[in-house]
């Protein structure tokens, strides 16, 4: 039987298969954070046991973090007690903790690959959705639930059933504009928000090979947006490039066992999927959302659809575009935007910055909107400075923030206001997602860059030089 | 964490019939500050649920005295988006045991039946049935039957069967988790580590 990519990790990390039941599956890498550990933390307690391993536990602050004055006491007392607990927690356990202030802090899946943390052939798992990013890398890595996380700390295992398989190729060459972000909310749009739920996604086509590992980690951060449990790609010589020499990643004798395992990470030739879709890379414009969810997207120079054309759900859609406050066929372009947000664990990596840079350089942020900048780590932020990008955004009118999660979910102070509309580079264009009666349009960094200068929704295309 | 065992559930039931409702509904990110499993019910739906100066919106489902139970019935893609375990708390603490829907989000599913709260995917078509009743008769009582793997409405005789692994239903009747199964297995999986290449 020919194995794919998928088949090939997930196999080799079976501790023991349950009959009519799932699979014991060994994990290589948890990550932990403020949000989604205390409870596992307490049941830990409980429970009288300790952690296995601590040295493949990580902990990192980000989600509840502020984004300015990171030296001064966290305010909110809510907040500042979750941080608080997982530093007591991740030293009572040996865990290495990278928090508030500390050089490594960042979002959980922007600096997992930066230390080397992430490497091919894993297994992953966080307490967070978005832990798909990793899969980049050919690892397989999902998002657990806190029981998960409690379990994952106790026994360094889950129980999951094996997903089915999927393969989404996309071949061809990009327009100009079109970035890896807009590749994902393209296949998204066509797949739905529940398209992929039950499967594994293994992306492949020349658009993916073709993608520095900062797209392929947008690209598989997003999976989960399409109600996948993860997606991955193949390792490699790019993929070997970007580890290589990282903190925890193998060195010397090490290095080469493990490139002998990676170099075996492929889909055979005829091995079978469940599922298959082939799309066309030249199909894809610069990508937008108009509803409430990140299904509900198109090319920036298209209408809102007709519910009319839809197939069913016509109320659930009637009450997305009403809470958006836009009309079924709508041009997107030309509507104003009040807030713009650049960051995330999607989109809050140096590619990012750079491209918003490419389009900001030169112009000024328009006056009536409120743009917040925030990379994903401290090493991201280090590159901002080092390449000069800080020194066009401050040109632009633009201010950088600190490190963190920061209004993707608005559980710190970086909510947008009720009402308001916001582009952003995040994951989510749910309902109050980015703070109460929010609306989110989800985008590009080059869209979001287009908008912040324009105070509208504007085709970077126009401004591309 | 135990919960309590699952065998037979005979309730009225809640109708909430809209399709993709994400757990950034079901609880806002602002209300996962908490370190204990405590209090999530309160937030259940808050932004549907009640106005920014919290007093209730009338004709949110959840503020409608006429509908009660331990059952919430959703539409297509319940529970989509965040892992936030959260979301399922906040479905327990409320009240409910059991969401039918006429299909689940991936993790959310996992995250109930981790936490006793029995996840019931029906068709289309019985989804359908079920709202019907409970909207023409709020009264109308809804029996789950996890031995069976049946769900029905007595009143109607409409009656589905549903799927649920042999493992999970095992652990849900008997109020298990995964964690003691998994600790007993310590030696094979520290003798397993010993052997990964990573």
């Amino acid at each position: 039987m020919k194995k794919t990519l998928f088949d090939k990790v997930w196999d080799s990390h079976i501790v023991r298969s349950i009959e009519n039941g799932p699979d014991v599956l060994f994990i290589d890498r948890h990550m932990v954070h403020e949000v989604t550990s205390p409870v596992a933390f307490l049941g830990l307690k409980n429970r009288g046991a300790k952690v296995l391993y601590p040295e493949r536990t990580f902990a990192t602050a980000d989600h509840n973090t502020p984004t300015i004055n990171q030296h001064l006491p966290v305010a909110d007392p809510l907040s500042a007690n979750q941080l608080k607990a997982l530093e007591e927690n991740a030293n009572a356990h040996g865990i290495s903790y990278w928090g508030l202030g500390h050089e490594k802090n960042g979002i959980v899946h922007v600096v997992g690959p930066e230390y080397g943390i992430t490497q091919p052939g894993a297994t992953i798992v966080c307490g967070d959705s978005h832990t798909s990013t990793h899969g980049a890398f050919g690892a397989i890595a999902f998002g657990i639930g806190t029981s998960e996380v409690e379990m994952v700390l106790t026994t360094q295992c889950i129980m999951q059933p094996k997903p089915k398989k999927m393969v989404i190729r996309v071949n061809g060459s990009l327009q100009n504009g079109v970035t890896p972000k807009d590749v994902a909310l393209y296949i998204i749009s066509k797949l739905s928000t529940s398209g992929a739920t039950g499967y594994f996604v293994e992306y492949a086509g020349n658009v993916f090979s073709e993608m520095s590992m900062e797209g392929r980690m947008t690209v598989c951060n997003l999976s989960i947006e399409m109600g996948a449990r993860g997606g991955m790609m193949a390792p490699d010589e790019k993929t070997f490039e970007y580890i290589k020499d990282r903190e925890f990643t193998p060195k010397g004798a090490s290095w080469d066992k493990a490139m002998a395992y990676w170099n075996t990470l492929y889909t055979e030739e005829g091995a079978s999927f469940d599922k298959v879709y082939e799309f066309d890379g030249s199909d894809i414009e610069p990508m937008i959302t108009y509803g409430t969810n990140p299904g509900m997207g198109m090319g920036i120079s298209k209408d809102i659809p007709l519910a009319t054309d839809l197939e069913g759900g016509v109320a659930t859609y009637q009450k997305s575009l009403a809470y958006m406050n836009y009309n079924e066929g709508d041009t997107m372009i030309g509507k104003s935007i009040d807030y713009v947000f650049l960051g995330s664990c999607t989109n809050g990596r140096i590619e990012d910055f750079r491209a918003f840079a490419s389009i900001v350089k030169g112009r000024k942020k328009a006056d009536h909107v409120t743009a917040w900048l925030v990379p994903g780590s401290h090493q991201v932020e280090k590159a901002i400075k080092d390449e000069g990008i800080l020194e066009i955004l401050e040109a632009a009118g633009f201010t950088l923030r600190e490190p963190g999660c920061s209004a993707c979910l608005a559980m710190n102070d970086d909510k947008i206001p009720a009402g308001k509309y916001a582009v952003s580079t995040s994951n989510r264009n749910f309902e109050g997602r980015q703070g109460p009666g929010s609306r989110t349009l989800l985008a590009s960094p080059l869209v979001a860059a287009a908008a912040a200068v324009t105070g509208q929704v504007t085709d970077p295309r126009t401004l591309l030089q | 964490m135990a919960y309590d065992k699952f065998t037979t559930l005979t309730t009225t039931a809640v109708p909430l019939p809209i399709e993709n409702v994400d757990t950034d509904q079901i609880i806002p990110a602002r209300f996962l500050k908490a370190t204990e499993r405590v209090g999530f019910g309160d937030n259940l739906f808050r932004d549907w649920r009640y106005n920014s100066d919290n007093t209730p919106k009338e004709d949110f489902v959840l503020n409608n005295p006429k509908y009660q139970g331990k059952i919430l019935i959703g539409g297509k893609n319940f529970g989509s988006g965040s892992s936030r375990e959260h979301a399922a708390w906040a479905v327990y603490d409320y009240g409910f045991r059991c969401v039918v829907s006429s299909f689940f989000a991936d993790i959310f599913k996992n995250n109930c039946l981790n936490i006793g709260v029995l996840p019931v995917q029906v068709s289309p078509a019985f989804l359908e049935v079920i709202l019907a009743a409970v909207f023409k008769d709020p009264t109308t009582e809804i029996v789950v039957n996890l031995p069976a793997q049946t769900i029905s409405i007595p009143s109607t005789g409409d009656q589905e069967s549903f799927n649920i692994n042999v493992y999970k239903k095992e652990n849900m009747l008997n109020g298990f988790d995964d964690i003691d199964y998994l600790r007993s297995m310590e030696e094979e999986i520290t003798s397993f580590a010993d052997n990964t290449p990573l």
